[in-house]
């Protein structure tokens, strides 16, 4: 109505669109900034303080300055714990990358047309639905020194001994790793299927003409061609992996244990927070987003390297 | 233009991941207060909610037994209706959910605050110090005369006791400890299960561990677990965790546990339990190879009569010589005198109940018939020097022990308990203690990184503590 009233001179210039597309796109940037970059901000700045509770008392907000980041760095645990998160992660993400493709691939493979795809995909997928917390309770009563899986092995004559699955850090770990890539699989699976499902079928069929094998149709298509959902998966499991955290405080009841190895670097910054020392946890937190940050920015970078490249090689 | 929008959105993913990992500390609420006082103003004398912070059903269970205004079905005590608050203590859980709330008691709604809260031996003193004033006088605020508790344990006064001469606490039960073994595994190793022998032959520690080397020759375990003798040796220190430079001290009584402990586990000995571990409880059943355990009269009731049992209670089990293991135990004093836990109800500071609050209490800790009940039905060591004597002299027997009386032993054991060398910081480092040296005995690190273990783990838990140079 406004513009019937307008003046001829403004009519002129036409009407403007944009600010409706800025209005609807400004819930998300308030919804952030309330609840994300506030936080954030502040996040920096308490990791400056002393400021925790001793008994009942709330010793603090003291000004350190770098103080609570010199202790995390000299303590000498962060790499410790950053390198159990890392350990536990990659012992995961491999064979989670490497049977989501294989399955990913079967999937979507037009000559081998595997029947009940949909069953398959719901099953792969059912694991995901659990709790964590829930699964880590099962693997705890499942692995325990008492637990079923011992006496399964022990009938078996495999151990004479029950083994103490989370006294041994190989198998602690192990088994945080082996739950982590169960519960993942079906999703990076059907991630990967929709990024080979996205390429044209007719490379496929043209490679096929050409007489190259599956495997060449592969790795000469399918894998240069998935690259960005295969950045994606990377991303998002790397941001998932660091901040890997019910899993193992359920399985190890919080303490990390043996010697700390499964120690991962939120559970960490639970401990700080759990004693409610928010200068510590501040830092940790800080540190953290440093390092997701990074992994983020080289992992963009190694997988776009070539994307300017046109023409092919 | 693309690669930068592409670079914002991964920065943007990995802002809120970080983000989300801490809360601002900033925002306590402090507006609340007024409204506080208005519905202080209007609400009667007596609060209609009486809330509970406790750790376990432990005082559910008695008060349901021994409180008869109290109905556990309805959870009221006649129009006043009970919130029960349960926060399990591990790794200090129960303590920061009770600070949490202690600190906002003072801007909470009348029916939102603390009434009543339970605290254990080894945090009291955080809970009953002057400076904090969260749990009210039980004389003066309260009302409990000095002659209502005449008959109780003077220690379980005295650790509740701030530094003014304040009583900021009471309690129900004393927890002198005792070693509680198996009458079979006695009768067939030892050749007697009457406590007067068996205690002979575990008079010091060198006669435990002979024994103990006896029990492994016969194919059992003189003990369920790494921690079963902690308390045996953390009682019996010469100083406190933590001395007044806030530095965390490590007894030389310490040592000797993580020393014994580990020569046990090599020796075989002891099971490989950690405490409260299914593993560890199931010991305690007829199937059971395990000697015996070190635990107070609460430790018989609450945890070894139900795993004792076949049959257990829920499903129709009775407490009675027959069902596994039960009645197939005895006590006697053991090698080393010591006490373990023990609860105390404190008033909280602000609470509007408070005449219920000294109602419960007198009934609950002063009161000789619900002492002696306590005894005879729960198998409680009761905070009542007049009833456990009448009892210890009476021809009374308990089921669990085989019709044993130990209320006797007990009641002049506890005459000897001494709780000065506790301090605030007991929970989180006994915890600590142990669960860093479980990487010690089952053999994945030495003594030193399992020590070095503790004292980082300390130090997160406590930051205000300090390694001694």
């Amino acid at each position: 109505m406004s513009q019937m009233t307008a003046t001829p001179l403004k009519k002129k210039k036409g009407i403007s669109y944009a600010k409706w597309g800025y209005i609807f796109i400004a819930p998300f940037f308030i919804v952030y900034a309330i609840f994300s970059l506030y936080p954030l901000l502040s996040t920096f700045y308490y990791s400056l303080f002393e400021h925790y509770r001793s008994g009942l008392k709330v010793i603090g907000p003291y000004f350190v300055g770098l103080e609570n980041y010199k202790a995390l760095f000299t303590g000498g645990d962060l790499l410790k714990y950053a390198g159990n998160t890392f350990v536990i992660w990659i012992m995961g993400f491999i064979p989670q990358i490497i049977v989501s493709m294989l399955l990913a691939a079967w999937f979507t493979d037009l000559r081998l047309r595997i029947r009940a795809q949909g069953f398959f995909k719901t099953v792969i997928y059912m694991p995901n639905l659990i709790m964590a917390t829930a699964f880590a309770m099962l693997f705890f009563t499942l692995f325990s020194i008492g637990g079923p899986m011992n006496d399964i092995l022990i009938d078996l004559h495999i151990i004479s001994q029950p083994i103490d699955f989370f006294a041994r850090t190989g198998t602690t770990r192990g088994l945080i790793a082996a739950m982590n890539f169960l519960m993942w699989y079906g999703n990076t699976t059907i991630l990967v299927m929709a990024g080979i499902m996205g390429i044209d079928p007719s490379l496929f069929e043209a490679a096929e003409i050409d007489g190259a094998t599956s495997g060449q149709a592969f790795r000469k298509i399918t894998l240069p061609l998935m690259r960005p959902i295969l950045i994606y998966v990377m991303i998002t499991s790397m941001i998932g992996g660091i901040q890997m955290f019910d899993v193992p405080q359920i399985l190890t009841n919080g303490k990390g244990a043996p010697n700390a190895t499964s120690t991962t670097l939120v559970m960490f910054l639970n401990n700080h927070l759990f004693s409610k020392n928010y200068g510590m946890g501040g830092a940790l937190s800080v540190i953290l987003f440093i390092i997701s940050a990074a992994l983020s920015v080289i992992v963009f970078f190694a997988f776009n390297y070539q994307s300017d490249k046109k023409g092919g090689n | 233009m693309k690669k930068l929008l592409a670079i914002c959105l991964v920065l943007a993913l990995a802002l809120s991941m970080a983000a989300c990992g801490n809360t601002p500390a900033s925002t306590a609420p402090v507006s609340t207060s007024e409204a506080a006082v208005s519905s202080e103003a209007a609400a009667p004398a007596e609060g209609k909610v009486l809330r509970i912070y406790c750790w376990n059903d432990e005082f559910q269970r008695r008060l349901t037994e021994f409180y008869p205004d109290y109905d556990d079905t309805a959870k009221t005590i006649g129009d006043v209706k009970v919130e029960w608050v349960m926060t399990p203590s591990d790794n200090n859980a129960y303590q920061n959910a009770l600070d949490e709330a202690l600190l906002n008691q003072a801007t909470n709604a009348a029916d939102e605050k603390i009434d009543l809260f339970l605290i254990e031996a080894d945090y009291a003193l955080k809970y009953t110090a002057a400076d904090v004033d969260v749990a009210m006088d039980v004389v003066k605020d309260i009302g409990v005369t000095a002659a209502d508790m005449a008959q109780q344990y003077q220690y379980t006064r005295d650790i509740v006791t701030d530094e003014n001469g304040v009583q900021r606490g009471i309690s129900w039960q004393g927890c002198p400890g005792v070693f509680i073994y198996r009458r079979s595994i006695a009768k067939d190793v030892l050749g007697t299960d009457d406590p007067v022998e068996v205690q002979e032959t575990m008079a010091n520690w060198d006669k435990f561990d002979e024994t103990a080397a006896t029990m492994a020759a016969k194919g059992y375990k003189m003990l369920g677990g790494y921690d079963d003798t902690y308390r045996t040796f953390s009682n019996n220190v010469s100083a406190t965790w933590v001395n007044d430079k806030n530095e965390i001290v490590i007894d030389d009584a310490m040592m000797k546990w993580v020393d014994q402990t580990m020569e046990f586990t090599e020796k075989g000995y002891n099971a490989p339990n950690i405490l409260w571990a299914p593993e560890w409880a199931a010991t305690m059943g007829k199937d059971g190879k395990t000697f015996g355990y070190f635990g107070p009269a609460w430790f018989i009731d609450f945890v070894m009569a139900g795993n004792s049992m076949d049959v257990a209670t829920a499903d129709g089990g009775k407490a009675e010589a027959g069902n596994g293991a039960y009645g197939d135990y005895a006590a006697c004093a053991g090698p080393a005198g010591y006490f373990w836990g023990g609860t105390w109800m404190c008033g909280a500071t602000g609470s509007d109940n408070v005449s219920l609050i000294k109602d419960i209490m007198l009934k609950m800790c002063c009161d000789e018939a619900t002492a002696t009940g306590l005894t005879k039905s729960c198998n409680e060591f009761a905070n009542n020097k007049k009833a456990m004597n009448a009892i210890a002299a009476s021809d009374y027997g308990s089921a669990f022990l085989g019709g044993q009386n130990v209320i006797g032993a007990m009641a002049a054991s506890a005459d000897t308990i001494d709780m000065s060398k506790t301090s605030p910081y007991d929970q989180g480092l006994n915890e600590g203690f142990q669960t860093a040296f479980h990487d010690y005995f089952n053999g994945s690190v030495d003594k030193e990184t399992a020590l070095a273990n503790f004292y980082k783990e300390a130090q997160v838990k406590y930051p205000e503590l300090k390694i001694p140079a």
